[in-house]
């Protein structure tokens, strides 16, 4: 009883000791999120399942901050930072700015950012910094392959949220895509102007069904909500973005071009707690699985498009084709 | 709205007080619901706004522009008119400081930062001009006008910043950074400190003092006043309606492009393209009416209302508690001000004012 008793006191000992060392190498890690945040079943949710998949897997103490406004991300950076999080990601280009400044303030802080890089120049000052970046129109352009492939009137549709860079690239790979397969193809484009009111979306996706459209791609966060809304009340196709969103409609979303903004979150994040880290920009695109094509599970296209979309797959992923990441480049592609 | 008081500053404050209490008790109700334990929350929320030398500097820093957005409506409320449009006066404010303070690079500090400060205050003029004139002169309703006002200055903002201004040396849609002279000082270490609390917030206290100059000590202000009370009577009495409601609403414009301004100057030093509004002139309205349509009250307001906006995201990330369970804790504060005769019936029933003896016996004295 005496022999147990102390056993049992010295396993405890034992593990008063060495908890606290391993709760210590156990990283703290945060997301700043941009307006908007959570619940978009999109790009944020997705940065959300990389947190998630951190906990589970690193068993990582996890929490995020939702920004209501830009004079938020600073505050919202630091806190987290203050609070002592090892790892704090800001999930929103926008952020570019306020994470410099914030990532200069707390060195021994690091931070990670998604749709951003900085210039060499800036890491130097900036170590602790990592900027992940995604070749959205490498996955665009399968997608413009599966479009080009399903219409049956030769009309599309392509719904974005604001237009600045990293939304031209989903539009410049799309039309790349179609007008690749059939130069003929119609593509309507529009923009909501916002990327967090479903009810744009939706008005916005109904008006190209109305014009005859029979295929919308969507690159509008929650706004997309709505394009598959108005997708599946007509009875026409739509397609996801950044994450599955097949269950959003499983009989009317064609398919989702799957930004892995959880994998950037997940393995941005281990290898920013790598002792050596030193500031730099990833790029992930096809090669890297950065972007690509839905689960087949959730693949409503025909087999031969998917077979299709599957060979321009390997000829990006090989570096036998460039998508074009500029409208401009690829509104070339068109004749009329 | 406000009854004249005479119970000294307890009588003032009570129905408030009691308010707030009773819509935190609300909100931890929700908290508990969604598995949030209330009292780590409300503990994130005080640490998270006081806790440190640099989270009271946030806190003020919050509190800044709401009073400013606050002020403008209140002094359109005055002369009866509801002013939505100031979330878009701030946004034509920011950009107008943005442009002024790039613009303006090589001029002296000594005029470089009033004319970067007033070129806000005047932009917002100019938007709250345009639904105050369709008042004035047309009848046209100020709050469908302002809030399509809104929508243009959204786009606009975000058209300019993705072109004309934007700054070519980045990729994000952000404008130019602003000279050095067009900033507001920092109380402490300088333009990239992180104390961002900044001479903007005595800026605000500034004009609240004037707001209530105009309102209260000017011939102009008591015909606004009089206009807000009862237009007919106004016109009956010889008052010029449509004076007193454009310089009000130019007044309220000013206000809420000044908050822009100083957002730009004292904290952002650049214009960040917006995804959707801040929410800063909405919010406005509540501080506004929260605040009794005063201009010290709106002070006190802002402050609450800051204090909980910052809270909500401290809670958020230090306590988990999700932003929408945050907005309920707000929205039952404000819910409970704005129910004053209900929450005032309450303190007055025997039982319940009995725990708050002491103030009662004073309510009886």
């Amino acid at each position: 009883m005496k022999r147990t008793l102390s056993l049992a006191l010295a396993i405890g000992m034992l593990f008063a000791l060495v908890v606290p060392v391993f709760s210590a190498s156990v990283p703290k890690v945060g997301i700043v999120f941009d307006i908007g945040g959570r619940g978009d079943q999109s790009f944020n949710d997705a940065a959300y399942e990389g947190l998630m998949m951190l906990k589970k897997e690193l068993g990582a103490q996890t929490t995020y901050i939702e920004s209501k406004t830009p004079s938020d991300y600073e505050p919202n950076l630091a806190s987290l930072a203050r609070e002592g999080y090892d790892v704090v990601w800001g999930i929103g280009f926008l952020m570019a700015d306020a994470m410099k400044k914030v990532a200069q303030q707390y060195p021994n802080v690091k931070f990670g950012i998604i749709d951003s890089g900085y210039s060499d120049e800036e890491y130097k000052s900036m170590k602790n910094v990592l900027g992940v970046l995604f070749k959205e129109h490498e996955g665009s352009f399968l997608q413009g392959v599966l479009t080009a492939l399903t219409t049956k009137v030769n009309k599309v549709g392509f719904v974005g949220g604001m237009d600045f860079p990293v939304i031209e690239r989903f539009e410049a790979g799309f039309k790349a895509g179609v007008w690749t397969i059939n130069p003929k193809i119609e593509i309507f484009v529009n923009y909501t102007g916002a990327f967090d009111d479903p009810a744009k979306g939706k008005a916005v996706a109904s008006s190209m069904f109305r014009r005859g459209a029979d295929v919308v791609f969507h690159a509008s966060g929650a706004c997309g909500i709505g394009v598959i809304e108005a997708a599946d009340e007509v009875g026409k196709w739509a397609i996801g973005v950044d994450s599955d969103q097949n269950h959003l409609s499983p009989k009317h979303v064609l398919n989702s071009m799957i930004k892995r903004v959880d994998l950037g979150v997940f393995n941005g994040t281990k290898m920013l707690i790598e002792p050596k880290f030193v500031g730099h920009t990833v790029t992930l695109g096809i090669a890297e699985d950065g972007v690509g094509l839905a689960p087949e599970a959730s693949n409503n296209a025909s087999k031969e498009a998917t077979a299709k979309a599957l060979e321009w797959a390997d000829k990006i992923r090989k570096g036998q084709y460039v998508v074009p990441e500029f409208r401009a480049d690829a509104d070339k592609l068109q004749s009329k | 709205m406000s009854r004249p008081r005479n119970g000294g500053l307890w009588q003032e404050l009570r129905v408030p007080a009691a308010a707030v209490i009773i819509g935190l008790i609300i909100g931890a109700v929700f908290m508990a619901m969604t598995g949030a334990n209330p009292l780590t929350a409300y503990g994130a929320l005080l640490s998270g706004c006081f806790g440190k030398p640099v989270n009271i500097s946030e806190t003020l820093v919050y509190i800044n522009p709401l009073i400013f957005t606050g002020l403008s409506i209140a002094v359109a409320y005055r002369a009866g008119l509801f002013n939505i449009g100031a979330e878009g006066q701030m946004i034509v404010g920011m950009v107008a400081a943005a442009v002024v303070g790039y613009a303006g690079t090589g001029l002296p500090r000594a005029i470089h930062l009033p004319l970067t400060i007033l070129s806000g205050a005047l932009a917002g003029a100019i938007w709250a001009a345009v639904p105050g004139y369709l008042k004035a002169r047309l009848g046209v309703h100020e709050v469908v006008n302002s809030i399509m006002m809104n929508y243009i200055a959204l786009y606009l903002s975000h058209y300019l910043v993705n072109g004309p201004i934007k700054d070519p040396q980045v990729i994000a849609p952000y404008s130019r950074e602003i000279a050095d002279s067009a900033k507001l000082f920092r109380f402490f270490g300088g333009f990239r400190s992180e104390f961002r609390v900044n001479t903007g917030i005595l800026i605000a206290v500034a004009a609240a003092l004037l707001v209530y100059y105009v309102l209260y000590k000017t011939t102009t202000g008591y015909e606004i006043r009089a206009v807000g009370a009862n237009a007919d009577a106004a016109r009956y009495a010889g008052i010029n309606v449509p004076k007193a409601m454009a310089v009000s609403m130019l007044l309220a414009g000013s206000m809420a492009g000044l908050a822009g301004a100083v957002q730009v100057c004292g904290i952002q030093y650049k214009f960040l393209d917006l995804f959707a509004f801040e929410g800063f002139g909405l919010d406005g309205i509540a501080v506004a009416l929260v605040g009794k349509i005063n201009p010290f009250g709106v002070v006190g307001a802002a402050s609450l209302f800051g204090i909980l906006s910052r809270g909500a995201q401290m809670m958020q990330g230090i306590a988990h508690v999700p932003k929408q369970v945050a907005g309920i804790v707000q929205a039952a504060i404000v819910f409970m001000i704005a129910a004053e005769g209900l929450v005032e019936g309450w303190l007055s029933i025997p039982g319940l004012s009995l725990k708050k003896a002491g103030k009662a016996q004073k309510e009886d004295a």
